[in-house]
Formats: C-alpha cells, sequence, structure tokens
C-alpha cells in the first residue's frame, strides 16, 4: 500500500515472529524469556542475530539492551528506542521500527517485550501503594495522587473512567460482558491462551467477584502473563528474500494528547470518550490511505474489556455509546462485521503489554492463524494511542 | 494509664492510609492539607488554576504561581467501589471518587459519609480531611448535608 501521508509508510514489513509459552510462573528471568522470543522471531525470519542491527521496547521492559545484545549474540546495534506510555504505548514500536528502516537508520529491527507479570517481583495487577518521585521509566507520576486514597491498580484507575462511560450511555455490565464472551470463544481453540478449553458464558462473567463495581468483574480483566514475544521488522525490498510472506506495516501512529494520563488518565475533560484514540484514528484513518471498511481483522487492547468497547467508539467502527449494540449484534465474533482479538485478546490469551496482539496480526495476514478469518488482508493493531495497519494487499 | 484508656487507645490506632509522596512540585499542596485548606496552584501570569501541580502554566509559560484556597464543594464526576486486590493500609471496599471542584479542577479522592447504595454521580460534595500515616493528611468527601463529625 502506497502512502501519501508519511514516507515511511509501507516500506517496513514484519518478517519474523516468536514468542515463549505463556504461563503464570516461567521460572526463568526475563532476560532469558527474551532471549527465546528473540531468537525465535530470528529463526521465523530466515535470519540470524547477526543480522540486527536495531531494538525497539517500552520504558517498562526490564531487560536491558545491553544484556540482550551479549546474550543473543547482536554485533552492532545501530538505532534502538523505548516506548512510554505504559500498555497505550505498546503499538508504538511498530512506528519507532518503521521509521527507523524506511529511513535508513537500521536495516533489521527487533521489537521484544519480556514481562513476569504474575510471578515477578510485583504482581502486575497487584496493589501497590509506593509512588515514585520520578516517573521510574513508567511514563507518568500520576499514580502519586491515586495511591493515598486506596486507587492502587491499573483496574482501579481504568475503573473511574469507566463508570462515567457507563453512565453517559447508559452502559450495564452485561453489555461489556458480552464483549468478553466473544473474545474468550476464540481463546478456548488458542493452544497458546490461557483460556484454551475453558469455556466461558455470560452467566459466569456476572457470577464473577467485582473487582471495581460497577464495571470492572474479575472476568473483564486481562492475565497476569509470564512471557515474551519479539517482532522482527526489516525493509519491504529484503522481505522479499525471505522466507515469510511479508506483512506490511502500512500505516503507524500515535496520538498523546495534553493532559492525558497513561493508566490513571482523570485530568482530561471528557472521560467517557478516549480522545486519544479519536486522535490516533484521525491519523491512520487519514492519510495513509486506508479507510474503516478495510480492516478485516481488529486487535484491540484490552487491559479491561469496558476500554474495548469504548475504544470500539473512538476508533470510529461505531458511534458514541453504540458500542454495547455493536457487540450485542456479534460483529466481534467470526461471522461478525469487525472480528475482533482472534487469539482471544488480552483477556483471553494472555497480556504481554498488547504486544502479543501484533503477533496474531501477522499470523491473521499470513493465514496461519488458529482462528483464520478467511481473506484476511488487513489487520488494524492499536492500543489506546498507538496503533498501525498491517497489509498484504 | 488506666484500663479505660488502653480501651480507648485500641479503639482509635493511628492512620494507616499511605502519606502522600512529597515533592518540590507538590509539597504546598500536602502541607496545606495538614492543615485542614485544600488549595491549589493559580498563575501569576494568567490566573490558570492547574492541578495536578507542576512547575510551568502551560498556558502563558510563567514559572511564577501562587497557592490560592478552593471552596472544597463539588460534583461527583465518577466512582468505583474497589473490592479486590486489597491493601491491610485500606478497608474495603474503597470508594475511589472523581470530584470536580466548583472551580473546574478535578480531584481523585474518596467519598465517605454515603452508602455504595446511595451513591449518585453529580451528587453534590464537600471536603474533609483524613490523616495518614507519618501525619499526614488527604482531602476526602462526603455529601453535603451529611452532617459534622467529618468523614470517618
Amino acid at each position: 500500500m502506497s502512502a501519501a501521508g508519511s514516507s515511511f509508510a509501507g516500506k517496513a514489513a514484519i518478517v519474523g515472529i516468536g514468542q515463549t509459552e505463556f504461563s503464570r510462573h516461567a521460572g526463568r528471568t526475563e532476560l532469558q524469556l527474551a532471549c527465546e522470543a528473540v531468537t525465535a522471531a530470528l529463526s521465523d525470519a530466515g535470519l540470524t542475530p547477526g543480522d540486527v542491527d536495531g531494538l525497539v521496547s517500552y520504558t517498562v521492559d526490564p531487560v536491558e539492551e545491553t544484556e540482550l545484545v551479549r546474550s543473543v549474540g547482536i554485533a552492532e546495534v545501530a538505532y534502538s528506542s523505548r516506548i512510554p506510555y505504559g500498555g497505550g504505548g505498546s503499538m508504538g514500536v511498530l512506528l519507532h521500527a518503521a521509521s527507523a528502516v524506511a529511513s535508513g537508520a537500521a536495516e533489521t529491527v527487533v521489537a521484544y517485550r519480556a514481562i513476569r507479570a504474575r510471578s515477578g517481583a510485583t504482581r502486575f495487577g497487584g496493589a501497590k501503594v509506593t509512588p515514585s518521585p520520578t516517573s521510574a521509566h513508567a511514563g507518568t507520576t500520576a499514580m502519586q495522587w491515586c495511591m493515598p486514597f486506596g486507587v492502587l491498580t491499573p483496574a482501579s484507575w481504568m475503573a473511574l473512567n469507566s463508570t462515567r462511560y457507563m453512565h453517559e450511555f447508559g452502559v450495564h455490565s452485561e453489555d461489556i460482558g458480552r464483549a468478553v464472551v466473544q473474545l474468550r470463544a476464540y481463546a478456548l481453540t488458542n493452544p497458546a491462551a490461557w483460556g484454551y478449553q475453558r469455556p466461558m458464558t455470560l452467566e459466569d462473567h456476572q457470577a464473577s467477584r467485582w473487582i471495581a463495581e460497577p464495571c470492572i468483574h474479575l472476568l473483564d480483566c486481562c492475565q497476569e502473563t509470564d512471557g515474551s514475544v519479539a517482532v522482527v521488522i526489516t525493509s519491504r525490498e529484503r522481505a522479499d528474500d525471505l522466507p515469510q510472506l511479508p506483512v506490511a506495516i502500512g500505516a503507524a501512529a500515535g496520538a498523546a494528547l495534553f493532559e492525558q494520563e497513561i493508566a490513571s488518565d482523570h485530568y482530561r475533560g471528557d472521560l467517557s470518550v478516549m480522545e486519544g484514540s479519536v486522535a490516533l484514528a484521525r491519523r491512520l484513518f487519514g492519510s495513509f490511505g486506508f479507510d474503516r471498511e478495510d480492516v478485516d481483522v481488529a486487535m484491540i487492547y484490552d487491559a479491561f474489556s469496558p476500554i474495548l468497547l469504548m475504544q470500539l467508539e473512538a476508533l470510529g467502527f461505531c458511534g458514541p455509546g453504540e458500542a454495547k449494540d455493536f457487540v450485542a449484534e456479534g460483529n466481534l465474533g467470526p461471522n461478525g462485521s469487525l472480528p475482533c482479538n482472534t487469539n482471544g485478546g488480552l483477556i483471553g490469551e494472555g497480556y504481554i503489554h498488547g504486544l502479543n496482539l501484533v503477533l496474531e496480526g501477522t499470523r491473521q495476514l499470513r493465514g496461519t492463524a488458529v482462528n483464520q478469518i478467511p481473506d484476511a488482508r488487513t489487520v488494524l493493531v492499536t492500543a489506546s494511542r498507538t496503533g498501525a495497519i498491517l497489509t498484504t494487499r | 494509664m488506666t484500663a479505660a484508656e488502653v480501651s480507648s487507645a485500641a479503639v482509635r490506632p493511628l492512620p494507616t492510609r499511605p502519606a502522600p509522596l512529597l515533592t518540590d512540585d507538590n509539597a504546598f499542596f500536602w502541607e496545606a492539607a495538614i492543615e485542614g485548606r485544600l488549595v491549589v496552584q493559580r498563575c501569576h501570569g494568567c490566573g490558570r488554576l492547574r492541578h495536578p501541580p507542576r512547575p510551568m502554566c502551560p498556558d502563558c509559560l510563567s514559572l511564577e504561581f501562587e497557592v490560592v484556597p478552593l471552596s472544597g464543594r463539588g460534583s461527583l464526576y465518577s466512582y468505583a467501589i474497589l473490592h479486590h486486590p486489597r491493601h491491610p493500609a485500606f478497608d474495603y471496599p474503597v470508594i475511589a471518587a472523581l470530584v470536580d471542584l466548583e472551580e473546574g479542577i478535578r480531584l481523585v479522592s474518596n467519598l465517605s459519609g454515603v452508602a455504595a447504595a446511595e451513591i449518585e454521580i453529580g451528587m453534590e460534595l464537600e471536603v474533609g480531611f483524613e490523616g495518614t500515616e507519618n501525619g499526614g493528611a488527604v482531602p476526602v468527601f462526603r455529601p453535603i448535608g451529611a452532617g459534622e463529625g467529618g468523614p470517618s
């Protein structure tokens, strides 16, 4: 896909993907997990560590570039960068990698994330009361204004926005649960997923304990996952010489707004609309030559299910307040108008910061997904304020 | 110490709520809270109010500011009744609140003096203060007219 709006678009492609198993107790360090995922992705791409000259990850990732380089044997890193904004920044690695490759700053970039969200020093969803005087690479210091009030977890931060959304548009927990049921149905058949062979009904959803009332039951929450994933990006030209079907990065963008926070995003005026996602969609569907109708599969950051509905609206797949009806019509399922999170999403498969959604989008375009959507040619991958459009058109 | 005094001490434990984190940018807010005052930054250059605190006015780029009192009255913009996970410093459920103050400032806080079933978005609120560990204090909110005695 040519890119009218940005010189980097369409010039880079995903040529390799790799991952570890997803579990609740990896039994090894994040560094080892990253080594396994990175080398798996390079093997998938038909490349070796010696081919890598770029690394991109997240400010919150515990694996230092220096350690990864000396472990997997990368000779020389020409380009490296890290994305802030927590999970909302998860698709930003595609923008950075594509820009680096298109500009010539690097030829072959590996994006990686390694996490022990369940067995690590602190559980990812656990209650912590000690904010840092600096952001400590979390991308924000706003948690300090939450913690003295017992608002200690990502679920609690996002619940404040979610309650307002539900109030504004008359959304009920069952409306949100119907989205979770559709995602979990994909996980049921995905052997890599936490939700593999674990059926879930709307009744199960409603009966699961409250995490944050009236918006987040336990079954609205993503998994706390141990694991790692990696993605190899190189030039579109070089991709043609490699074994996998190239998945072009046809568009990539970010939109972080004034007074917007990461998960504790409480200071913009209207919290019933994810305005960062509105701005992101304006960029993604602006000048890159893609329309919403082109999207065959959507991978949307679902750390907690209310924000999945909010993003469906903000991205423009339905109008404000219409996501509950859009979901109830079954549109997220395999026969719907917008098959969504076909690996089960972060709720059904696992939470590797959202980067595992990129792996699933790549599989869909290669035609190798366990829940393959027929003739998928264009996939949207988004996380709140970062996103990309992957395509084989 | 008499038996009665021991008993009284036992039912009035020290606050376990964690103390706020003080920095050079925010100390004015928390130090005022200890004195039972709710305050905000006002830009010396253009008069804009801003919260959370920051060193520069995003409108006029002035580094000069005054600390001015807020009315302490506002309305409930949103809330969440937090059940899990539980931290030993708090009693559950915790009622988390976003309060829109009359002056156009939004605070993350707690509701007190109201039953969960009576919470309504838009309800009118007024400020009170609760103690924290290490002698700190934080502003919390109760429905206007909920009675004296301060938030429990």
